[in-house]
C-alpha cells in the first residue's frame, strides 16, 4: 500500500514516485504489469488525482512506465530497470551516509572502514 | 450530458459590510475543487450562491447546465450538500434520516448506505441527539454519499473532526471521484486537506478570487521563498533559487 506523509516535507507526487519506483525494485510490480488507473490509485492514497496523475507523468519521462492509450499504464518491460532502481536507491543511502558522516566529523577513511565492518559481520551472519 | 458540472460567471451579491465580486469558477467531471481563504473571505457565501440557496445580483450560476437559482428543483435531484446548517432531527435515529432520505430521492442506493454505516461506524438506532460532532458530520456525509449523486458539494466537511475522522471523511470523498463523471466542490480553512485532495485549488479573500489554477501549478508557484538581502549579499546556492533581485541603478559614491 502507498502511503503519503505530511511529515515528510517533499511535495506528494515525489513520494509517489520514490514509493512507486521502490514497488517495482523490489518485485511487487514486475516489468510488463499493468498497474492502477489514476483514479484507482488516487482513491486508494486519498491524494488528488492531478497529483496522481504527474507521479505517473514524471516516472513516464523516467522510463519507468508506460501508458498505451485506451489499456492502461504498465512497468516498463525492460528488465534492467529493478537493478537500476536499486542502485538508485543504494547510491541514496551512501550519500545519506557520506553526509551524516561529515556533519559528526567522521572521516571518509573511517567510514569506509565502518561499511567493511558491517558488511563483514552481514557474511558472518549469513552463513 | 455535459462535462462541467458547475460554472459561475461574474457572480456579485452584496450585504452590509462584505460584497462578494467577479466571482468566476468551473468544476469539470471528475475534478475536486478546494475552495480556500480566511473566515469571512466569501466562501460559504459562493457556495450557498452555486447551491441556489442564496440569490446572487449579477453574473449567472449553471449547476450540471441547469440556471440556478431558477432550475435548482430540476439540478438537485443530482446535487448533494453537507453542511451545518443542514438540518438532522435530534431525536429521530440515524435510521430514520436514512430511510427519510431514501423514499425523496430515488438514486438511493440501500447495499452502499449499509456498508457506509458500518465503515463510517454509525448504528441505525442511534438517536442525533447522542451524536459527537464528528459522527454528525459521518451522518451528513452519508446521507449524500448514498445518493450517489454527480455533484456533491460540502462546507467545510472537515472542520472540528479529530484526525480518524478526517481520514475517514477524505476516503469516502476520494473514492467518489473514482467515478470520472463526478466532482467534487468542498470548502475548508484546513489547507492540508484541500492540498491532498483537490485537483483544483480556488483561494478567495475579502470577496474575490486571488487565484484559481490547478493545485499542481498552484503550489509550485506559490512555494517560493522570498528573501529580503542587500543587492551586495550573494545568494545561497539552493536548487531552484532564482535571483529575481529588481535591477537598481545605484546611485554613484563619492
Amino acid at each position: 500500500m502507498l502511503t503519503i506523509s505530511h511529515a515528510d516535507p517533499r511535495p506528494m507526487y515525489l513520494q509517489l514516485m520514490e514509493q512507486i519506483r521502490r514497488r517495482i525494485a523490489v518485485g511487487d510490480w514486475q516489468p510488463g504489469q499493468e498497474i492502477p488507473s489514476i483514479r484507482a490509485l488516487a482513491a486508494a492514497t486519498k491524494v488528488s488525482v492531478i497529483t496522481v496523475k504527474r507521479a505517473y507523468l514524471e516516472l513516464e519521462r523516467e522510463g519507468v512506465l508506460v501508458t498505451r492509450q485506451g489499456r492502461g499504464t504498465f512497468v516498463a518491460s525492460n528488465v534492467e530497470l529493478g537493478r537500476d532502481l536499486r542502485r538508485r536507491e543504494l547510491d541514496e543511502h551512501l550519500e545519506a551516509a557520506a553526509r551524516i558522516a561529515r556533519e559528526i566529523g567522521i572521516e571518509t577513511q573511517e567510514l569506509a572502514d565502518r561499511l567493511r565492518e558491517i558488511a563483514e559481520r552481514n557474511e558472518e551472519k549469513a552463513k | 450530458m455535459t462535462d462541467r458540472l458547475l460554472e459561475l460567471e461574474g457572480v456579485r451579491k452584496s450585504y452590509r459590510f462584505f460584497t462578494l465580486r467577479d466571482i468566476d469558477l468551473r468544476l469539470e467531471a471528475g475534478q475536486v475543487m478546494g475552495l480556500v481563504g480566511p473566515n469571512g473571505a466569501g466562501k460559504s457565501t459562493t457556495i450557498r450562491i452555486a447551491m441556489g440557496l442564496t440569490a446572487q445580483e449579477r453574473g449567472s450560476v449553471r449547476l450540471l447546465g441547469r440556471t440556478m437559482p431558477q432550475d435548482q428543483a430540476a439540478a438537485k435531484r443530482d446535487v448533494a450538500f453537507v453542511s451545518d446548517d443542514v438540518g438532522l432531527y435530534s431525536y429521530a435515529t440515524v435510521g430514520w434520516h436514512m430511510r427519510w432520505v431514501a423514499s425523496i430521492f430515488p438514486s438511493w442506493d440501500a447495499r452502499y448506505a449499509e456498508a457506509l454505516t458500518k465503515r463510517l461506524n454509525l448504528h441505525e438506532a442511534q438517536r442525533v441527539k447522542g451524536l459527537s460532532r464528528g459522527e454528525r458530520v459521518k451522518l451528513l456525509l452519508l446521507l449524500a454519499l448514498a445518493r450517489r449523486p454527480r455533484v456533491l458539494v460540502l462546507d467545510e466537511p472537515t472542520a472540528g473532526l479529530d484526525p480518524v475522522a478526517r481520514h475517514e471523511v477524505l476516503a469516502e470523498l476520494m473514492s467518489v471521484i473514482e467515478d470520472e463523471r463526478r466532482g467534487i466542490l468542498f470548502s475548508s480553512h484546513n489547507t492540508q486537506d484541500v492540498e491532498q485532495i483537490s485537483d483544483c485549488i480556488t483561494f478567495i479573500d475579502r470577496g474575490a478570487i486571488v487565484e484559481s489554477s490547478d493545485k499542481e501549478t498552484f503550489l509550485d508557484r506559490w512555494r517560493r521563498l522570498h528573501l529580503v538581502a542587500p543587492t551586495c549579499a550573494a545568494l545561497p546556492a539552493l536548487p531552484g533559487v532564482i535571483d529575481s533581485r529588481a535591477r537598481v541603478s545605484s546611485p554613484s559614491r563619492p
